[in-house]
């Protein structure tokens, strides 16, 4: 064969189909590898939803569980934090919780961040770079702060409905899970079909 | 029987040359080590490369036989730690040399940079050493984060909750980023495992095969030196450039030297201060990962604390991240931003001397700061710093360019 019998449409199309062809199946068994790095389905099994009994639970009471091995905060709030929580609004970066509508329910984007206004539950994670805040519900007016959660790795503050105050390095409010009040003394964390 | 007679029947060249005849022994040897000219004044600079190579093996072979007893398991990983520290015969003395090793392969590693920053050896026809250095060096970063996660203390849960988390600053895809990261909900049992995987398999064998590169790289275009001359401009009537020595065994048994001090300072820490004070080994790590409390005072290990305290000095998320990055990543560009004619720090103007000289200041002062505590006057200085950090890169094209640099002499010159 002479280079003029070389039919170079032929070859270059050749050429791209091979490495098309490959680069495609390359992508294709990338999958399996790639998904195998999502959390698997015993982790997606494990992060069911955890009840937490809240019939003995005092005015001013946190507790705190591990859901999907996060940390959540389940705080009742008395009647003085509940009434203190409108105050002071303009210091806050996002006092009505509609800058980051995932980052709560819908039936917990109200005033309170809460089903029932005296249970506060949200994820115990900074929404910086995720340490966990440290409650601190001592009102000190000199310095401004009305009670809520600090963050001891990079400053950041929240209030008692965990919403973020300005300028601090925390973005957007803490989260609130999915959760359900199964009776009036249980909070069922992780699920909220059926009755909110 | 006479010497003739023995060599009959005797293979020609013996049994080395049956090897070269079927493997380039000789001239890869020749070639890179007892035929590589180096110049004849390289001075103690010039022995972090080869003090790395040490550390690398050191860590190798101690990580292997830390495997051996270390279970990457949430439930096991601490406790079988604690079995290394306390049951397994030497395993204290294993797993210090690992976990000293670490900070040392970062100290080697900074001195082995500055070097460079130094003498100009990232400059052309250098480009591609220092970028696949820099390569290097962000595996390396990676390694050392993925190792600090295995003894699943306090710190190593939380230290990696924070850098993950880092990931979530991402637009669109961070938190799909995150939850491919951990592999789960949460740093968990899952995480653990991968980073396992990953601080022993994965990222040790890019590391290996990057070295490689970067060696290969050097030898092509040979060495740097302290005055930034091209040796091989001057060669002799037999082609051996006339300021170069062959590296062994001229230079190989002066790194020996520096191989016996630095390992007589690496055994003092080993075996009188295997945690220095909190800052090789964070005492909040003697307690297991507890994902439901924040140790008050939460810092990563001292080599990753410059870059955090420009994170920290930013108070936004997604641009904390950005200028966290960009802080890590602009040195790649340095063989671009420098644009001097001259290499060696010898003979470079005050502009360039006074800048080198701000960015080490600056260099420690964020490492401090980013120990310290994000309150008060540390948020201010870690913001000035920062300001300085990025100066001295992206105003590097100006004050190079500008700068009063003195005659290059034709041959190397010694000093003391």
């Amino acid at each position: 064969m002479t280079e003029d019998d070389l039919d170079r449409n032929r070859r270059h199309f050749l050429t791209v189909a091979t490495v098309t062809t490959g680069v495609i199946g390359a992508g294709l068994v990338a999958i399996p590898f790639i998904s195998s790095l999502k959390p698997s389905a015993r982790a997606q099994a494990l992060g069911a939803p955890v009840e937490v009994p809240i019939g003995s639970m005092q005015p001013g009471e946190m507790v705190r569980v591990l859901w999907r091995g996060k940390l959540v905060f389940v705080l009742r709030r008395t009647e003085d934090m509940l009434a203190k929580l409108p105050e002071g609004l303009d210091k806050l970066r996002d006092p009505d919780s509609t800058e980051f509508p995932d980052h709560q329910p819908d039936y917990a984007a109200n005033d309170t961040r809460s089903v029932k206004p005296e249970y506060l539950v949200v994820e115990g994670s900074c929404t910086h770079l995720g340490c966990a805040p440290l409650e601190d519900f001592e009102v000190r007016p000199a310095e401004g702060w009305g009670g809520g959660f600090f963050c001891p790795c990079h400053g950041s503050k929240f209030d008692l409905a965990g919403r973020v105050y300005s300028g601090v390095p925390a973005p957007s409010n803490l989260r609130v899970p999915p959760h359900r009040f199964v009776r009036d003394d249980l909070i069922l964390i992780g699920q909220d079909t059926g009755a909110a | 029987m006479s010497r003739i007679e023995a060599e009959v029947g005797k293979p020609q060249g013996g049994f080395i040359k049956w090897i070269d005849d079927r493997f380039p022994m000789t001239s890869t040897l020749k070639y890179h080590v007892t035929e590589y000219y180096a110049s004849k004044n390289f001075n103690w600079w010039y022995v972090f490369g080869v003090l790395a190579m040490v550390v690398l093996v050191i860590q190798l072979v101690t990580g292997i036989f830390l495997t051996m007893n270390y279970k990457p398991s949430a439930a096991e990983a601490f406790a079988s730690v604690e079995y290394i520290m306390r049951d397994v015969e030497w395993g204290w003395l294993i797993r210090y040399m690992h976990s000293t090793g670490a900070s040392f392969f970062f100290i080697v590693v900074y001195l082995h940079m500055f070097r460079a920053m130094l003498y100009g050896s990232y400059k052309k026809p250098r480009e591609l050493i220092w970028l696949i250095g820099m390569l290097i060096f962000l595996v390396l970063m990676a390694e050392a984060f993925a190792g600090y996660l295995l003894p699943w203390g306090q710190m190593s849960y939380w230290g990696a909750q924070v850098i993950i988390s880092l990931f979530g600053a991402i637009p669109v895809v961070g938190d799909a980023l995150v939850e491919i990261i951990r592999g789960d909900y949460s740093i968990s049992d899952i995480t653990l495992n991968r980073f396992f995987a990953l601080h022993v398999i994965v990222l040790p064998l890019a590391l290996i095969g990057l070295i490689f590169v970067h060696i290969v790289a050097l030898h092509e275009v040979g060495s740097n030196n302290p005055d930034g001359i091209e040796i091989k401009k001057n060669k002799g009537p037999d082609g051996v450039p006339l300021d170069g020595v062959p590296f062994h065994p001229h230079h190989t048994s002066k790194d020996l030297v520096g191989i016996i001090v630095f390992l007589m300072i690496f055994s003092s820490v080993v075996f009188f201060a295997p945690d220095m004070g909190g800052y090789f080994l964070e005492h909040a790590n003697f307690e297991p990962a507890n994902p439901t409390a924040t140790p008050e005072h939460i810092a990563p290990v001292w080599y990753f604390t410059p870059y955090y305290a420009i994170l920290r000095a930013v108070p936004d998320k997604f641009w904390g991240f950005v200028l966290f990055a960009l802080a890590v990543i602009l040195p790649i560009f340095l063989p671009w931003l420098d644009r001097a004619r001259v290499r060696s720090i010898r003979y470079r103007g005050w502009m360039y001397k006074t800048a080198l000289s701000v960015f080490v200041i600056t260099f420690f002062a964020l490492l401090w700061l980013g120990l310290a505590p994000a309150e008060g006057l540390y948020v201010i200085l870690a913001r000035i710093f920062s300001v300085l950090y990025f100066a001295f890169f992206l105003l590097m094209p100006y004050y190079t360019s500008i700068d009063k640099t003195k005659p290059v002499p034709d041959r190397v010159v010694y000093h003391g």
